[in-house]
């Protein structure tokens, strides 16, 4: 009898505790978190570091201060499939142009301090071969210089140009690779791809070490034109 | 001998025949409606915007739309267990779209998924809902795609495996799960009701994911709408009847008014496809449309499924484990007791998404993050930060154990298995 009694006791407790958890919601006070684009693009930060500031160490590239509309562009591309990173599809499958507008304007309008560059010890030759690539380009393979569109300073130039410095090697390297095999696009003219198909893969790895080996100049900041007319046509830049 | 198994033989040839036969008849039934020769159109403008109002209402873009592509040209790979479905050019280019398609054509296709040139339509293409939709409405539909501009993006072949890529077992297919519509309203129901019934049934193809499916992808019972994997896609689509799942039919009106509008209410927010359902195609639906879905959706039969048994109140090493978890990587967002923070972050106590037999989504949710669709109704919503690249796959496990056993939450335990995803 006792135990019947228990029993039934039990299931009493039980049938309640079900209730109150399933009647409604417990009441409390309800939290507030910060209405900020900081706070909304948490997402984007467990990777690209705290303020889109990604240390060079590993592989996601710093988002912080580089040109609007480069980023909005980006954006755009890695949701429209000219760009290919499945994490970042996913991310940005069903979010508006204006929004994503306003996710680069956040995040370019973040003016923070570069750490130090990454590569330290690369081979003399190979840093050479890329300094000479990146700021005199080939004349006989009708590759043209990287700063020339880039900025003198590699720094980049506004809007649509992203400045080249700080950082990691392995991005760099990655991106190289995607523009040849056809994994990142711009609109057309794609110049870029043009410029990327040309390279050598020794022209790739001399490039990227001897980029993730220079510090950022005391402005780093997008130039904000051209020197001079860029030597080829490029979608991205009225994308 | 001989004499028997030749009878054995024609027997079953005759079977065969018959069987054919009965599949053609099945398959051509209630055809007559159709013309050949496309007719001189001459929609109103009215007609049109119905027509591009009725294509959001089905969510066409979502298959026939590449990314980043032309509208409706088409080419997009829909992944089924039986192989890959590529959708068809809808614009009304000559060579490779709609161009030479009439009116008759069209509804043929919606309501009885056959081609214009007499081939059967796979149900990728999900007439089994859209057989529902009205004539009227198919013609303003075709008037819509028939003003866009031509994309002469030609079609792709379908890359299915045998048998299933035979016009003959598709015609078996169809004489087994497949009822040509339209939708009958139902006299005892409101008008309000009947019009919810046409679009949740119809055009919104809900049960499409929302109803299990059979061995041979075949809705089970999609007038019940009692949930099922989304298939290929290692999504969840909740129950809308039982009241432990979505449990639409037992809510308040306002919270799934609110989330088919915006993507988030209150305590809940779309994600992964449901994301994309709000973000291309209810968003977009006049409040009229949505408050008659979310009647019809609330008249549902309760639940049938079994409320998942609680678990024992011991607390596991791994629960121990996703605690130190949780309060390092998401109590930040979610609260320290898991309150979330309306209109930015779902609260996780009491929450019955946490809770679901299926752990699937709570899987894709921790593994990839993810944001509600930006809507006019919340245009900058609050992100979910990917795991993936963070915690393992043990650490992941622990981390939703603990908050599907936390707070007066009573889920399973999550086994390792359930978040290994094959990359």
């Amino acid at each position: 009898m006792a135990r019947t009694i228990g029993k039934f006791a039990l299931a009493v407790l039980g049938a309640v505790a079900l209730q109150a958890h399933g009647a409604s919601a417990p009441v409390q006070p309800q939290r507030q978190v910060p209405d900020t684009m900081a706070q909304r693009t948490q997402a984007c930060t467990v990777c690209h570091g705290k303020e889109g500031r990604a240390t060079n160490a590993g592989y996601f590239p710093r988002i912080a201060g580089k040109p609007a509309t480069y980023l909005y562009n980006q954006l755009v591309n890695f949701r429209d499939g000219r760009r290919s990173y499945a994490a970042m599809t996913h991310l940005l499958d069903y979010l508006s142009d204006a929004y994503l507008r306003e996710i680069a304007d956040y995040f370019a309008g973040l003016d923070l301090p570069y750490p130090p560059p990454q590569t330290v010890d690369a081979p003399a030759q190979l840093l050479e071969r890329g300094r000479i690539l990146v700021q005199q380009g080939d004349a006989k393979r009708e590759l043209p210089a990287c700063v020339r569109c880039h900025g003198t300073a590699m720094t980049g130039v506004e809007p649509a140009t992203p400045g080249l410095l700080g950082l990691p090697r392995d991005y760099l390297v990655g991106q190289l690779g995607a523009w040849q095999n056809g994994r990142r696009h711009t609109p057309t003219p794609d110049c870029m791809a043009r410029v990327a198909q040309k390279l050598s893969a020794e022209d790739v790895g001399a490039i990227a070490s001897w980029l993730s080996a220079q510090p950022l100049p005391a402005n780093s900041h997008a130039a904000l034109s051209s020197p001079d007319k860029r030597p080829l046509d490029c979608g991205s830049v009225v994308q | 001998m001989i004499t028997r198994t030749l009878r054995q033989f024609l027997v079953l040839l005759l079977l065969g025949v018959v069987a054919a036969a009965v599949a053609l008849w099945w398959n051509e039934r209630d055809e007559s409606s159709t013309t050949s020769a496309p007719e001189a159109l001459a929609p109103t403008p009215q007609q049109i915007e119905r027509g591009a109002y009725l294509a959001r209402a089905g969510n066409c873009a979502g298959c026939h739309t590449a990314r980043g592509a032309k509208p409706y040209a088409g080419g997009v790979g829909i992944a089924t267990p039986f192989g890959t479905v590529f959708s068809s050019n809808l614009t009304p280019d000559n060579a490779n779209g709609l161009g030479q398609w009439s009116s008759g054509d069209f509804w043929r296709a919606l309501h009885h998924g056959r081609s214009r040139d007499g081939r059967l339509l796979y149900p990728a293409f999900p007439y089994t809902s859209y057989t529902l939709v009205s004539r009227e409405d198919s013609d303003a539909l075709f008037a819509y795609f028939k003003s866009l501009p031509g994309v002469s993006r030609p079609n792709q072949a379908h890359a299915l495996d045998f048998p299933y890529n035979s016009q003959a077992a598709l015609a078996v297919w169809r004489a087994l799960f497949f009822t040509p519509g339209p939708y009958v309203a139902e006299s005892d129901q409101s008008a309000q009701w009947n019009r919810g019934a046409y679009l949740v049934r119809g055009l919104g193809h809900c049960a499409e994911c929302h109803a299990e499916r059979n061995a041979m992808g075949a809705r089970k019972d999609p007038l019940l709408l009692q949930g099922g994997m989304v298939p290929l896609q290692r999504w969840y689509a909740p129950s809308l009847a039982a009241v432990h799942e979505a449990g639409v039919n037992q809510a308040d009106t306002e919270p799934t008014l609110a989330l088919l509008k915006t993507g988030v209410a209150q305590d809940r927010s779309a994600m992964g496809p449901m994301a994309e359902v709000v973000y291309r195609s209810t968003q977009y639906l006049s409040d009229a449309d949505l408050l008659a879905m979310v009647a019809y959706l609330k008249d549902r039969p309760g639940p049938s499924i079994p409320r998942p048994t609680p678990v024992a109140t011991e607390k596991s090493a791994q629960y121990s484990g996703g605690e130190q978890i949780y309060a390092r990587h998401c109590a930040q967002c979610h609260g320290e007791r898991g309150e979330g923070a309306p209109g930015a972050y779902a609260p996780l106590a009491g929450n019955r998404a946490v809770t679901l037999a299926s752990t699937a989504n709570l899987v894709q949710a921790v593994l990839n993050g993810g944001y509600p669709p930006s809507t006019t109704g919340n245009p900058r919503p609050y992100g979910m930060p990917p795991f993936r690249q963070s915690l393992d796959d043990v650490q992941v496990a622990a981390v939703l154990t603990y908050i599907r056993q936390a707070w007066g939450n009573t889920g399973g335990a999550v086994p390792v298995r359930d978040v290994v995803q094959p990359q």
